[in-house]
Order: structure tokens, then C-alpha cells, then sequence
């Protein structure tokens, strides 16, 4: 039993990591129709620059690694305030150009943290806390899949609260529904975007700190691994729902682990792309999308 | 024929010629290839070279005339070359049953995949093509179904034909990959010239009023997916051919970008675009870096070597720039914009949705 829970609340840290990048994905496209394939090296950038602040510590203190994770947010903001200046705006209205531009931008990214720092995986060093253990019900679950988890429920409850109650959070609902028509009443969707871009790439920053302290390492290519999960998470909750991004993220990071550790390791990620293949035959919009979207 | 036309045929066919006759050329072409045109090493390079042209054209056909952008082109060419590889090298079957029935499988796989894959349109069948492909590197990867695990599978020993087989045999590899380009391009140039062709055209154009006109737009698009998908798969075979067996390396997201990068830098919509940006991207990064390893780079100071040592970062830069000022590729520049596929879009940009502006209506 204490097993069957270890391995059950490890799969909820990895559906956790999948969601902090699927969430940034899924408002960005519910709002922009823009898909970013450059998330995945956000992420790693924003693990890099976790990596620095902490790698010349044994064992780091607390806010130091609280410092590091607001690095990682920031350094993924300003990536992706960049990549929506640069890339996107110029390219607005093309919605395949737009994703290939961040396809040939995540390469470039790539790229030069395989130069700069080298391909293979760079040690994290972590608060001895982080990286002990909390018995629940008799099974010693890792701090770090905790703090994990912990984040991702609070961005979730975050993103709600400032979707529900502030007005940029209404700004960027009506834009969902129809941005040409919250520009014609005056209102600069323009700078909605560039914010929800921006607040996308700190996502993929946070989680790109948090994967850090996951995985005890960061490599130029975790990101891209990661996100192709994430893409899958969305398609399977829906392109554009939070909601939907999240019962598929948990589901998926459980499953997915469930079936590596009971089967064979490695199924799972096979059994996840079946999940996706199953879905598009009984549900193509998704769990929560909505059909006409999907087009 | 006018002239103009007998000019391009006569073109076509000396370029012909010439690709042909390399293998006997015994000469140095300074660093631009391992060594002398006609030393094994060299073919090697022309020949992988040659394929990615062939995988380029056969995207191009669903992607710059179907208007399906997928992201798992991958998951075919990988499981053509590794059906051959794995048949093959079945006692039962050897090589000559083994080619046939990796084809037939993979035009199977090609018809499964992709009719589940269009019940999405848009970027939602390209996120499920590019998932789908991804289970297949996975799987491949781990080494299910004997398929070896990160260092690939390889042809058993004597199960390839004496032809193809050994280091001095790799000039009959190159003619094997020249012939697949030649094939490819040409029943892809008859297609894209029936009406067939014609209709998916008008379905990458504009979804919506070819179904209107009365066409079956799933079908058609499963049909160019197939076609495509499955001459993917014979481009896997020739890939196994040449490299004597399957690997990784052309399974997964790398490789379905990298053949999307091909097409969009050579030109969408523009079949010899395709094979020219196939031909500039496999041998670039093939060749840049033994050309970043020379002295020239090794000398510069570090925040220059960084860049330039890493071939992705040149062919990233270029398909960006590519896309934000010539979306018509590199035929653009000869072809002129008016061919470029770029579609043009109402204010509102509902241009891929078929219906303009019009999306929240219903609620």
C-alpha cells in the first residue's frame, strides 16, 4: 500500500510539472491561437538560471533556493517578452508561422545552452529539507514532489482567482471569446497578449526551477522532453481549457507512472501516447474543449 | 512544348547527368565533404543527403498542397526503416519479402495514423501527428519489438543483397537514393497536376469552400496523408539501405521538425523548393560540424565559437528569419512571390478556420 502510494503521489509531481507548462500553453492559445514550441527551452533557460544561483552552494539555505525560483521566473518572463515582441506580434493573425517562429526559436535557444554550458545534465544542489523525506500514511514521499505539487495547486488556484476576479482576468476571458470585438469596445488586447505571453513563459520559468529541484539536475533538453508531455496533456484536456489542462495533467502523470513502475518501465509513456490516440477517436475536441475551437 | 519548357527538361535532365556521374569523379571538393567526391564517406553523405530531398518532397505534398502541417512526418520514415531492418533480418522472409511487406505495413500505419490524426484539424492534427510520432521514438527508443534500444537495429549479417552490401558498394546506395528522388518527385509532380491535386489545393486554400463545393474533405486529405506518409515510409527503407540498418535518430520530434524546417526553408507549395531545402539542411548538418572543428573557428574568441559551433543554431536563425520575410522559402526568390503559399487572410485572421471572424456565433 505504502508503495502504491509512493508511486501514486510521485505520478502527481510529474502530472504537476506537465500542468505549470500545459497552464501557460493552454491560456496562450485559448486567448492568442498561438502554440509555443519554444516553451520547452523556457523552461530549460529558466533551470539555468536556477542552476546558477545555487551551484556554488553544498547545501543552499531556504531563501536562497525561494531566490532562485524567482530568478527562474523572471529569466522565462523575459525570454517570452522578447519572443512576443520579436516573433509573435510581426507575425499576428498566422497562426502557423507564429508556431513555426517558436519552433525555430527553441532550436536556437537550445542550441546555445548546448554550447554554453554543454549537453549533459548539470547538478542541482538543494536545501537538505528538499530533499529528505514526509511519511504519509507510511510512505516516505520526497519534500521536493511536495513543494511541487504544493505550486502547481497554487498556480491553479492563482490563475482562477485572477481569471475570475480582476479585470484583467475579464479582459483576457471576453478576449477567448472574441478578440476582435474586445478591441472594437476600446480595449488594448494588444497588451493582453503580450501579458499572457509573458505570464505563460514565467510559468514554464517556475517550472523550470521546480523541475530543477525535482530532478536534482537540468540539461539543455529537459524542457523539450517535458514539453511534448505538456502538448499531449492539452490535446487531451482540451486546447484552451485550464480546467481541462489539469484532470489531464494528473491523470496522465499518474498513470504514466503507475504503469512504469507495475509493467514494464517505460510503457507508460507509450500508454500515455495511447491515452491521446484513444481520445481523438471517442472525444477529438478534448475532455473540456469546446468543438468549435478545435478548428 | 514551348521553349522555356524544353530549356527546364534539358536543365533537369544534365543535372541528372551529372548527380549521376559523381561516383566516378575521383576529386577533392576541399572541406565541403569527407573526402574525395568518389570515396565511400562522400556517397555516404550524398546519398543521406538525397534521402532527406525525397522525405522533403513527400512532406511537401501533404504540407505545402494539402495544407496538413504534420509534425510526425518521423513516425513513417522511422517505421519504414525499421520494419526493413527488423523483416529482413527474419530468416522467413529475407530481404526481397522483407522490403514489400515493410511497405505494405507501413502504408497500413500510414492509413490508421492519419485517419485518426484529421478527426483534428489544424494545429490539433499537427499536436496529434507530433504525439503519435513521439510514441514511436519512445518505443523505439526503449527497444520494444526488438527494435534495439538507442543504438538502432542493423541488417544481420548476408541478408542484404550483394549490390548494396559493403563500404566499396556505397556508389550503388547513392544511385538507389538518386533513383528514390527521381520516383518521389515524379509521382508527386503527376499528382499535384490532376485533378486530385487540384483538390487538395483548394483544400489547403480554403477548407470550408471546398466542402461546400461539394468534395469530401476528409477523404481527400486521407488520401494525400497516405500517398504521402507512405512514400515516407519507402524513404525510411532506402534510409536503412544506405546506413545499413535503423537508428533513432530519425524517429522522434528532432527529426519531424527538422523535415518541417526542410519544406519551409526551400519553399511550401513548391516541390523542388522542398528538396532544395532537404539538400542544404541534411548537409549542413552533416557537415558544419567538422567545418566548426577546422582552425579557422577554433581560433575565434569564445561568445563567437559558442554559436557557430553548433549547426542548430545557424539552421534555427535561418528558418526564423525565413518565416518572418520570405514565406515562400528559397524557390520564392526564382519563383517570384506570386506562387508563395501564404494565404491571404481577412483583418481578423480566420483564415485557417475556413470561416472568417465568425467562431463565437453559435454561443
Amino acid at each position: 500500500m505504502s508503495t502504491f502510494l509512493l508511486i501514486a503521489i510521485s505520478g502527481l509531481g510529474l502530472g504537476s510539472l506537465y500542468f505549470l507548462l500545459a497552464a501557460g500553453l493552454s491560456i496562450i492559445f485559448g486567448l492568442m491561437r498561438v502554440l509555443s514550441f519554444a516553451h520547452g527551452a523556457f523552461l530549460s533557460i529558466s533551470g539555468f538560471a536556477s542552476w546558477m544561483v545555487l551551484r556554488s552552494f553544498e547545501t543552499p539555505s531556504t531563501p536562497r533556493l525561494l531566490l532562485a525560483l524567482l530568478v527562474a521566473v523572471l529569466t522565462g518572463g523575459a525570454i517570452a517578452l522578447v519572443v512576443e515582441v520579436l516573433l509573435i506580434r510581426p507575425l499576428k493573425g498566422k497562426e502557423l508561422e507564429q508556431l513555426l517562429a517558436t519552433v525555430g526559436f527553441g532550436m536556437v535557444l537550445v542550441s546555445l545552452m548546448a554550447g554554453t554550458w554543454g549537453p549533459d545534465e548539470h547538478l542541482i544542489p538543494r536545501p537538505q529539507w528538499l530533499t529528505s523525506t514526509t511519511s504519509i500514511a507510511g510512505a516516505p514521499i520526497s519534500n521536493s514532489r511536495l513543494l511541487l505539487i504544493g505550486m502547481a495547486a497554487a498556480v491553479m488556484v492563482g490563475i482562477h482567482l485572477i481569471l475570475s476576479r480582476t479585470r484583467y482576468g475579464l479582459i483576457i476571458r471576453a478576449g477567448v471569446e472574441n478578440s476582435a470585438m474586445v478591441s472594437a469596445l476600446g480595449i488594448n488586447v494588444k497588451r493582453a497578449f503580450t501579458m499572457v505571453f509573458v505570464a505563460g513563459g514565467m510559468l514554464a520559468g517556475l517550472g523550470g526551477g521546480l523541475a530543477g529541484t525535482y530532478y536534482g539536475g537540468i540539461s539543455p533538453f529537459l524542457g523539450d522532453s517535458m514539453l511534448i508531455f505538456s502538448f499531449i496533456v492539452l490535446i487531451i484536456g482540451g486546447l484552451g481549457s485550464i480546467n481541462g489542462a489539469l484532470i489531464a495533467a494528473v491523470v496522465l502523470g499518474v498513470s504514466q507512472s503507475m504503469a512504469n513502475y507495475y509493467v514494464v518501465n517505460g510503457i507508460g509513456d507509450v500508454l500515455v501516447v495511447v491515452l491521446l490516440v484513444a481520445t481523438l477517436l471517442v472525444r477529438p475536441q478534448g475532455l473540456l474543449g469546446q468543438k468549435e475551437r478545435l478548428i | 512544348m514551348t521553349r522555356s519548357a524544353a530549356l527546364r527538361y534539358a536543365g533537369v535532365g544534365l543535372l541528372l547527368v551529372v548527380l549521376a556521374v559523381l561516383p566516378f569523379l575521383h576529386r577533392s571538393v576541399g572541406g565541403l565533404l569527407p573526402g574525395p567526391i568518389n570515396s565511400p564517406g562522400s556517397l555516404q553523405v550524398l546519398a543521406l543527403v538525397m534521402v532527406a530531398a525525397a522525405v522533403a518532397i513527400t512532406l511537401d505534398l501533404m504540407f505545402g498542397y494539402t495544407g496538413l502541417a504534420s509534425f510526425g512526418h518521423s513516425l513513417y520514415v522511422g517505421f519504414g526503416a525499421y520494419a526493413t531492418v527488423i523483416l529482413s533480418n527474419n530468416p522467413k522472409l529475407g530481404f526481397a519479402l522483407g522490403v514489400p511487406l515493410a511497405i505494405a505495413l507501413s502504408a497500413v500505419v500510414a492509413v490508421v495514423g492519419n485517419a485518426a490524426a484529421l478527426r483534428l484539424t489544424g494545429l490539433g492534427f499537427s499536436m496529434a501527428t507530433l504525439a503519435m510520432a513521439q510514441g514511436f521514438s519512445i518505443a523505439v527508443e526503449r527497444g520494444f519489438l526488438g527494435s534495439g534500444g538507442e543504438v538502432g537495429v542493423t541488417f544481420a549479417r548476408g541478408v542484404l543483397p550483394d549490390a548494396l552490401r559493403g563500404v566499396m558498394n556505397t556508389r550503388n546506395a547513392y544511385w538507389l537514393a538518386l533513383a528514390l528522388v527521381v520516383v518521389v518527385y515524379g509521382v508527386c509532380a503527376v499528382l499535384v497536376r490532376t485533378h486530385v491535386g487540384h483538390v487538395w489545393q483548394g483544400i489547403r486554400e480554403n477548407p470550408l469552400r471546398t466542402k461546400v463545393i461539394g468534395y469530401n474533405v476528409y477523404a481527400y486529405q486521407l488520401a494525400s496523408a497516405t500517398i504521402s506518409c507512405t512514400m515516407a515510409a519507402m524513404c525510411g527503407v532506402v534510409f536503412a539501405v544506405v546506413m545499413g540498418g535503423a537508428n533513432p535518430s530519425i524517429a522522434g520530434l528532432h527529426y519531424s521538425l527538422a523535415v518541417v524546417l526542410m519544406v519551409v526553408l526551400g519553399g511550401r507549395g513548391v516541390l523542388w523548393g522542398a528538396a532544395l531545402g532537404g539538400i542544404l539542411y541534411q548537409f549542413l548538418t552533416l557537415r558544419l560540424p567538422s567545418l566548426s572543428s577546422s582552425d579557422v573557428i577554433t581560433r575565434l574568441p569564445d561568445p563567437l565559437q559558442v554559436p557557430l559551433s553548433q549547426p542548430n543554431f545557424f539552421l534555427g536563425v535561418a528558418f526564423v528569419l525565413i518565416i518572418l520575410f520570405m514565406p515562400g522559402g528559397l524557390a520564392s526568390i526564382v519563383t517570384g512571390r506570386r506562387r508563395t503559399v501564404t494565404r491571404r487572410r481577412g483583418p481578423t485572421g480566420g483564415g485557417d478556420r475556413g470561416l472568417p471572424a465568425t467562431p463565437a456565433v453559435s454561443r
